[in-house]
């Protein structure tokens, strides 16, 4: 009986500037129960030889939680972006097909797999995520809290700075600065929040200025592909709503 | 005279802290730190919002007595100490359990969305090892929940300039830096003994730098990934920690590895599914019949055994993690009753873990977090099926060996340099990569608090200690760090060099499956001499692998087989302290030694590094050590502060038995609360 394999079809490029060694590669290796796209990638380091049987280095990718809070092995798995730890490989390929690995096509490529998504944490800088407390002292119970505003803004805590809403997302391309919908999100929860409402005029102006949230274009993307199953697109609505009000009645608040 | 306490040095320089880590104790550190004044360089070897931090779920502990129990932080202590098998010192914990409920509180303020009583209140649920209702919680993804809220307070002060002496902001100087994609790689270290910087390596560019610092603070996590697969990330190498321990820091207690009785088996990791799921009231049982077939649901309530509630009336399914582990292993691999899985067509491994009893609404505001991991990697719905799990390496008790300095009342003096310092001067270290806080087993959500804990307590020891440093490492010749970085270099160079004819990926696989097989939970002599006799094989091996890639772009080949080398120096120290260690205690258990022995081992293990050739180590175990910290001698050795609760024997049958000062309203607390709606 024949060792079954699992087939890997693998985009490679071995540093930024070295664009003529862009390529793909394929390789076999042996089908383990319950593998995942990344228990494969192991297995490619341990024997790195392609299908042709020529010798080349481990592919090389970004991971590490391996069970999806971390963000980090996000990649383009058979054309859908999403982490490739929670991508099993007898649900990609139960017939023993093909799967195609991509990196992330939106963002700077580093090398093989892996992109620089530095971008994503500046715009949480941009848009102020995060409570301005006074200190790390003790200060007694924060503000009490409903149980339906937990329930409304712990999804959108669950954001893993991953990538995939951005990838999706028509908008953000070379001739956009569209901040994205991970970072609206983001300005929805800390709005929601007691003491984070105080300072919620800063975080909306970010988002009124080019890049902001007059940038969406409305696809919805973004939603489909959270692995999170966070409502980016309610949040953007929401958001925008807000905005919107800032802007026509922000003078008379002043 | 430049003041020592001046935010620059002598020849201007802005003076730095440097922290490794972008954890809970490292992100805590910094935050601290900055408060204090002192800017920081913060090194990770991922995003920090990426750090296994993330991979917490259940909760945070802090005796906030919201349920009206009687819960206190003493009663936490002593909770905290006896679960530890009395190895911890207790000062520290003291510290630890008093601080809790201002940790959450802060945690709570910097926007955790930690889930809430009808009145708006934090809601507490229960966990292992403790009767009272003590753990905060954001759904089952606390960890993520809690790294995120220190990250985004950490990106505020990446916003934040440096202030000089006078108040005035240094254009360019932000309080923190982040070097993100950076591994550890070692200490600069001056004449005297004294750290003075690190030499890091760029993961992108390969480029390898040496960075000053005015006092180091490792915060890089525990070792698990030395057991191959576990239940931490990838990044869990220890290899930070190998790399001090091999410049002279002492490692404290190395043996004492956590086992979690409950997680998901998998090819690249063993997922956990958190003890909150008990703490809701998940239940653990195999059927009464070894040839049951059926699935889980259909076993009918007469024909389960729930083994662990019948063994341990007291505290149920709720034992502490090493008794349950142990139980769990013995089910499955000396009463062979593990449960029939429908895929394999056999007997496997694993038992159930069953939630399907408790509301599904209860469950999904709750506990869908690790609901979810299940669902997702198992491909079975544990709303409607038991779930089936097995024991997995967990967490490090040990680590590096810190101080602490002991108030007359008992507790810690808090900014005093000795705290979570090392025996190198100027290297702290606090989270899971140091041993103070659990001795031999962690109760489960400790760790959350210990890792917040041990960076408030690092933090303000580290701007005492730069304070009162004579002169500033900014000052001292650029000799001195590019001598360390030339040290680094030439090894980097030798491992592109390694083209033998092992994989590196191989030989820690090996490494990994035979840790786990046999340096786990039940312990042989003659078996850890056979595991100390393969790790110097192992080494061998590692002397002649290939290292598979010499690119100068994101060369991870080479970085591993750099963490391969450390990783193997460090399940040395674990396999020799468990073969040392002829007793029972806690996670460390040995079937030939099966009890405790505080006569001849309540104390705590130091081991110290002995180079020998070719990456052969050796360890010399030592009674006492001694150290300078600012002119002065310490001097400290192997015994155990139990100054506040007596050491006595370890009894889960009985309820409250984990604590005498709160025994009565024990009682009462049996019964469940309604929590929510």
């Amino acid at each position: 009986m024949s060792e079954k394999k699992v087939r890997l079809k693998i985009r490679r490029q071995d540093s930024a500037n070295a664009k003529g060694t862009r390529r793909w590669e394929e390789f076999e290796v042996p089908w383990k129960p319950q593998m995942n796209v990344i228990s494969a990638l192991m297995e490619i380091q341990k024997n790195p030889v392609t299908t042709s049987g020529g010798k080349t280095t481990p592919v090389v990718w970004e991971s590490s939680c391996l069970e999806e809070v971390c963000g980090a092995c996000t990649m383009v798995v058979n054309g859908k972006v999403r982490q490739s730890c929670t991508a099993l490989v007898d649900q990609l390929a139960p017939n023993g097909q093909t799967i195609t690995l991509e990196p992330m096509s939106k963002f700077p490529l580093v090398r093989d797999l892996i992109v620089d998504r530095a971008r994503m944490f500046d715009a949480l800088k941009r848009v102020h995520a995060w409570i301005e407390v006074d200190g790390s002292h003790e200060l007694g119970p924060g503000p009490r809290q409903s149980q339906e505003n937990q329930e409304e803004t712990y999804p959108l805590s669950r954001c893993m700075t991953c990538g995939c809403c951005l990838e999706a997302c028509p908008q953000i391309n070379d001739s956009s600065e569209f901040i994205g919908p991970h970072a609206i999100s983001q300005v929805r929860l800390f709005n929601l929040h007691p003491s984070g409402k105080m300072h919620a005029t800063d975080r909306l102006s970010t988002l009124m200025s080019d890049g902001g949230i007059g940038d969406c274009g409305k696809a919805m993307n973004c939603q489909e592909v959270c692995p999170k199953e966070i409502p980016l697109v309610d949040s953007i609505a929401q958001v925008s709503r807000a905005v919107t009000k800032q802007m026509l009645f922000g003078w008379l608040l002043k | 005279m430049a003041a020592k306490k001046s935010v620059r040095s002598e020849s201007g320089k802005v003076r730095r802290v440097v922290v490794v880590g972008g954890g809970l104790a490292g992100l805590t550190t910094v935050i601290k730190l900055c408060e204090a004044g002192v800017p920081v360089d913060l090194f990770s070897l991922v995003p920090v919002k990426r750090s296994h931090s993330v991979c917490a779920q259940g909760g945070i502990n802090a005796s906030v007595n919201t349920k009206g129990e009687g819960d206190s932080p003493q009663v936490h202590l002593e909770e905290t100490v006896y679960g530890g098998d009395f190895l911890a010192n207790q000062p520290p914990v003291r510290g630890m359990a008093e601080a809790a409920p201002g940790i959450v509180f802060m945690l709570d303020r910097m926007g955790v969305t930690f889930n809430r009583t009808p009145e708006g209140l934090l809601d507490f649920r229960r966990f292992g090892g403790t009767l009272f209702h003590r753990t905060a919680f954001a759904g089952a993804t606390t960890g993520q929940q809690l790294l995120y809220a220190l990250d985004e307070q950490v990106r505020r002060f990446e916003t934040i300039n440096v202030e000089d002496d006078q108040g005035v902001s240094i254009p360019g100087e932000r309080m923190v830096r982040k070097f993100e994609f950076w591994d550890f790689l070692s200490l600069v270290m001056d004449d005297s003994g004294i750290a003075r910087g690190i030499v890091a390596q760029d993961l992108k560019s390969m480029e390898i730098k040496a960075f000053s610092g005015d006092a180091i603070c490792l915060a890089t996590g525990g070792p698990g990934i030395v057991f191959g697969r576990s239940t931490n990330s990838v990044i869990n190498t220890g290899t930070a920690a190998a790399a001090v321990y091999q410049q002279g820091a002492c490692y404290a207690n190395g043996e004492f590895i956590q086992v979690h009785p409950t997680a998901i088996p998998g090819a690249d990791k063993l997922r956990l599914i958190s003890e909150s799921a008990r703490g809701e009231g998940g239940r653990v049982w195999v059927p009464r019949d070894t040839k049951e077939k059926r699935p889980g649901r259909d076993v009918p309530e007469n024909e389960r055994d729930y083994f662990l509630e019948e063994k341990y009336p007291g505290y149920k399914n709720l034992v502490p993690r090493d008794i349950a582990s142990r139980e769990l292993f013995k089910k499955c691999f000396h009463d062979k009753r593990g449960i029939f899985n429908r895929r394999s067509e056999k007997n496997e491994n694993e038992v159930y873990l069953d939630v399907t009893h408790i509301p599904k609404p209860t469950l999904r505001k709750k506990l869908a977090g690790i609901l979810e991991i299940y669902e997702k990697f198992v491909g079975e719905d544990p709303y409607e099926n038991p779930m089936r799990v097995f024991p997995a390496v967990h967490y490090s008790m040990g680590g590096l060996w810190v101080d602490f300095e002991r108030s007359s009342t008992g507790s810690l003096v808090m900014g005093s340099p000795r705290n979570q310092a090392t025996n190198i001067p100027g290297l702290y270290a606090a989270g899971e990569v140091d041993y103070q806080y659990h001795g031999a087993n962690r109760l489960g959500a400790n760790s959350l608090l210990s890792c917040i804990w041990g960076g408030m307590v690092a933090g303000p020891a580290i701007a005492s200690y730069v304070r009162n440093l004579n002169s500033s490492s900014y000052d001292l010749p650029a000799s001195l760090l590019e001598k360390a970085e030339i040290r680094e270099r030439d090894k980097y160079e030798g491992i592109l060099k390694m083209d033998g004819s092992e994989n590196p990926y191989q030989v820690h696989a090996e490494l990994g499956e035979m840790m786990l097989v046999d340096c786990t939970i039940e312990r042989h002599n003659a078996t850890l001499d056979g595991v100390l006799a393969k790790i110097e094989e192992l080494t061998d091996r590692a002397n002649k692998v290939n290292v598979l890639d010499t690119s100068a772009h994101s060369n991870q080949p080479a970085q591993f087989t750099r963490h391969m080398f450390n990783m193997l120096t460090l399940a040395r120290v674990i396999a020799q302290g468990a073969r040392n260690r002829d007793e029972s205690r806690g996670a460390h258990f040995k079937p030939d030694f099966p009890e405790r022995n505080d006569a001849e081992w309540l104390r705590t293990t130091l081991a110290l590094h002995k180079p020998g050739a070719g990456n052969h180590h050796t360890i010399h175990y030592a009674r006492s050590l001694d150290y300078e910290l600012a002119g002065q001698r310490v001097h400290v050795t192997d015994e155990v502060d139990i100054s506040l609760v007596k050491p006595r024997p370890r009894k889960y049958e009985q309820a409250g038995a984990a604590n005498t000062a709160a025994k009565s309203v024990a009682k009462q607390s049996l019964a469940p609360l309604p929590t929510g709606r």
